[in-house]
């Protein structure tokens, strides 16, 4: 029988170019706020989700390292995770093992990034190693350029126009706005979206999420370790499943298959259906991910999610409401630590505390985390 | 008989790269005088992409040429890649040819280097190996991305492409060898030295001393080796450093424009230095009659000359559509600007890492 | 900076240079680049092939966004193109520009330089698509 596993605190630092912070001010600043707001528990382990610190701060032993930041750890389990820019949900995931199968009791789990320690085009180089590097990276492909050729396959597939498309980060910009953690708080029109730069046609500038530093946090506790803390949100499951790197693999480019598999189970396993969801963090490193995710999850039929939020939907007085961060795209996407913020945001809406937009008294919340184009996809679905 | 007759090109292919610079760019950009285009009758020239270099415009001509052969590519026992803009200075790009065109890993390869005649010797080199028995098939490329000083009158000319050749027995060829010759002396009339970025020459010196001695000597070998007189000939081909010298060679050696002109390609898209008469060889292929004669003379600086007599047998019109023409690939172009010319040749200095 | 892995590069050649992929002898479908097993069935039983050279495009883009080591070939164009028989792989395209591309626009398989290491290192070379040259021909 697996314990139940409780998110007892969480703490985040906002995301932005955070030249004077290095890896380790960002992981302490998020990892105390997660202890503070947890009633500073003694922890077990420390497992820490990173994607590039081996290229951008030459970093591997990252876990170790940045425990040592930490009061209390010396001695502890220190364990990084890597799963591309889904190390977060992972590390998350890994976590939750840890106390299910009784090897820990608490756990702080951190997700920690640095996008801009180099130029932009090393920065996109790297974050692009998400992606097959021998057969697409080796092309001059990238994250967001294969992304693009999915765009354009689905805006002609399914009959989307660019309009249509834009309604998804007027939204995200819209939910950010009143996030004070996010990079981009600031709301843009379809029309600004339209007319911003091509990034990678049709990708465009507004479609796509910044680069940006960041850390977030989250202590995780078996049931008898979470106590009497009346802010303790359940982890009701989690799931995770795989899929090619390289979308020439797949038989249909624009299903996410990782995704799909990966939140049947979830579903399965805390005995809910999509549409008992109330508030989703989904992983939209650019528009068309965010789109393909809300499909894969069951939120949308297939080639309909784009005009589902054209029409209103997902905002913060739909059910569910989706990505009231801003997602990647507005709240940022450092890299590794982003799905430990999507777990964090969950949680914080389903207690009541968000600091941004809130989902109007949630119970049920799910956070998708893929790394790449979906080559991973991490779920873990909580109840209040 | 000569040894040369048992041998034959069972298969051609040229490749020219899409992109154009007119001559009167150059004009525009380095003040020349308005007429210098028209004096070395050169309108405009064929300039490689950003991605090109000569092993990749030589893979693309020894692929035309081993389409129209139809031969399995591990049944070629020697690789001759004729260059002089090698990718390397060290490392051989015939191997990449060779191994890129499944022809790898039992065969002969290696670059050669005699300024613009290198392809021809790798081609002489081949006959040999044929006729001898040694291998069943040869293969010989010219291919460069020709390099001049910006702003040296060598600038209007110097372009990028090639022509392969696969040498084979005479009973499956498009066109057989009667015979060849070489002349070769020691006259520098242009050269690079091993660090430097382009060639230096020595203008007119170019011309009497080792253009035109060194071409009319290897022809006038042939034809006193051969017994045969420029009206045996339907078709003449000259090493064309400018569209100029080729016709002059040419009216010395007794042959009329009408000769030259169907293999004269240089006016159109530069000289593709070791691709020059080889390109043109391949046009001349490319709408050959069987019976017909053709006269093929490359040279090369520093300096040679090569003269083969080639007939063309009646297999040549099965052949002549099954890989691209030289004249689609001259028609199929686009224009570029000085800018985008020294962009896609690496003129322009960047920190590269 | 960029320091390309010698080995890395030349051990993939065949894929590279030749367009050589697998195909599956249980469920028939051929993949780009080669696998020990077939992507869509899992089977181990599958056997080298080469691949068509020509084929057409699914999709593509045009990329500004370059990442370090591509600037030369800026603005770098991208398909997915599905071969002839039927595989599909994702590949730079050369000797284009933005508005010629089109969607199902027929496209060759040519050798081009992909990555160049500096001014010292190696010459990565592999094949690139580009739009039928000259004029629609097939191979
Ligand atoms: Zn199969």
């Amino acid at each position: 029988m697996e314990s139940k596993v409780y998110v007892i605190g969480v703490g985040l630092t906002r995301i932005a170019r955070l030249y004077d912070k290095g890896l380790t001010d960002l992981f302490a600043e998020a990892s105390l706020k997660a202890l503070e707001d947890a009633g500073w528990p003694e922890v077990d382990a420390v497992v820490v989700g990173s994607m590039l610190p081996s290229i951008h701060n030459e970093q591997s032993s990252l876990a170790s390292l940045l425990a040592q930041s930490l009061p209390y750890t010396r001695g502890k389990m220190a364990v990084g995770v890597e799963d591309a820019d889904n190390s977060g949900l992972a590390a998350v995931i890994k976590g939750y093992s840890l106390i299910a199968s009784g090897l820990a009791k608490t756990v702080l789990v951190a997700g920690v990034e640095k996008m801009t320690e180099y130029p932009s085009a090393m920065a996109i180089r790297a974050l692009s190693q998400a992606c097959n590097a021998q057969h697409e990276l080796f092309h001059g492909a990238t994250l967001i350029s294969l992304q693009a050729l999915l765009m354009r396959l689905y805006m002609n597939t399914y009959g989307i126009d660019r309009d249509t498309m834009s309604a998804w980060p007027v939204l995200m910009h819209s939910n950010a706005s009143e996030n004070p953690y996010a990079q981009l708080r600031f709301k843009v029109t379809k029309e600004q979206v339209a007319s911003s730069m091509m990034v990678s046609d049709p990708i465009r500038l507004l479609d796509s999420s910044p680069i940006g530093d960041g850390a977030a946090a989250i202590v995780l506790a078996a049931s008898d370790a979470a106590g009497s803390r009346n802010n303790a949100v359940e982890i009701a499951a989690v799931a995770q499943a795989s899929d090619t790197v390289g979308i020439a693999y797949r038989e249909d480019p624009l299903r996410l298959l990782a995704a799909e598999k990966a939140a049947r189970t979830a579903y399965e396993k805390a005995g809910i259906k999509a549409r008992d969801l109330d508030v989703v963090e989904l992983h939209d490193t650019t528009t068309i991910l965010g789109l393909l995710g809300l499909e894969a999850l069951g939120l949308s039929p297939r080639g309909k999610a784009a005009v589902m939020v054209d029409e209103g939907e997902f905002s913060s007085k739909s059910k569910p409401s989706v990505n009231l961060s801003g997602g990647l795209k507005a709240r940022g996407h450092p890299a590794g630590a982003t799905g430990v913020y999507q777990a964090a945001e969950i949680a914080l809406q389903l207690r009541g505390d968000y600091p941004g937009r809130r989902a109007p008294d949630p119970e049920m919340g799910l956070a998708l985390g893929l790394g790449g184009l979906g080559s991973t996809a991490s779920i873990i679905v909580m109840r209040r | 008989m000569h040894p040369e007759d048992k041998t034959g090109i069972v298969g051609w292919g040229a490749y020219v790269p899409r992109y154009r610079l007119k001559a009167e760019e150059i004009v525009r950009i380095w003040g020349f005088e308005k007429t210098v285009p028209k004096g070395l009758f050169i309108i405009e020239k064929a300039v490689g992409g950003s991605d090109e270099d000569a092993v990749t415009i030589g893979w693309e001509a020894a692929r035309n040429a081993l389409m129209r052969a139809e031969i399995d590519p591990k049944e070629i026992g020697a690789v001759f890649f004729g260059t002089e803009s090698k990718p390397y200075a060290v490392k051989p790009s015939a191997t990449i040819i060779a191994e890129a065109l499944g022809i790898t890993p039992v065969t002969m390869a290696s670059d050669m280097e005699f300024a613009c005649r290198a392809g021809s010797e790798g081609l002489r080199a081949s006959i040999g190996l044929v006729a001898s028995g040694m291998v069943k098939y040869a293969m010989t490329i010219g291919a460069d991305t020709a390099q001049a000083n910006p702003g040296d009158v060598l600038e209007f000319t110097a372009s990028s492409g090639g022509a392969a050749f696969i040498v084979g027995p005479r009973e499956e060829a498009a066109a057989y060898f009667e015979g060849s010759y070489t002349y070769v002396t020691d006259t520098p009339d242009f050269w690079r030295r091993a660090h430097s970025h382009y060639p230096l020459h020595g203008e007119g010196f170019t011309g009497e001393p080792a253009y035109f001695n060194h071409i009319i000597n290897s022809v006038k070998g042939l034809f006193n080796k051969l017994k045969l007189t420029p009206d045996d000939f339907d078709y003449a081909v000259f090493h064309q450093p400018n569209g100029k010298y080729p016709l002059r060679v040419g009216k010395r050696l007794g042959f009329p424009k009408e000769k030259i002109m169907p293999g004269l390609v240089t006016p159109w898209i530069g000289n593709t230095y070791n691709g020059s008469a080889l390109i043109g060889l391949a046009k001349v292929l490319d709408q050959a009659k069987p019976g017909q004669r053709i006269l093929v003379a490359p040279f090369g600086s520093g300096a040679g000359s090569d003269a083969y007599s080639i007939v063309v047998t009646e297999r040549v019109e099965e052949k002549q559509r099954l890989a691209p023409m030289v004249q689609e690939y001259i028609d199929d172009k686009v224009y570029i600007d000085y800018g985008l010319y020294a962009k896609y040749r690496g003129i322009i200095r960047r920190i590269t890492g | 900076m960029v320091r390309l892995s010698i080995s890395r590069h030349w051990r993939e050649k065949g894929a590279y240079y030749r367009l050589e992929g697998i195909e599956c002898l249980d469920c028939g479908k051929r993949s780009y680049p080669p696998a020990p097993v077939c992507p869509h069935c899992g089977s181990r039983n599958v056997r080298r092939v080469k691949l068509p050279r020509t084929g057409r495009l699914l999709s593509y883009t045009i990329t500004y966004s370059i990442p370090e080591g591509f600037r030369e070939y800026a603005p770098v164009m991208l398909g997915l193109i599905e071969l002839d028989d039927g595989t599909r792989l994702v590949s730079q395209l050369t000797d284009t520009k933005p508005e010629e591309l089109r969607e199902n626009m027929r496209v060759e398989a040519v050798l081009r330089r992909v990555q160049v290491d500096g001014e010292y290192g190696l010459i990565h070379y592999a094949l690139k698509f580009r739009p039928h040259r000259p004029g629609g021909r097939k191979e």
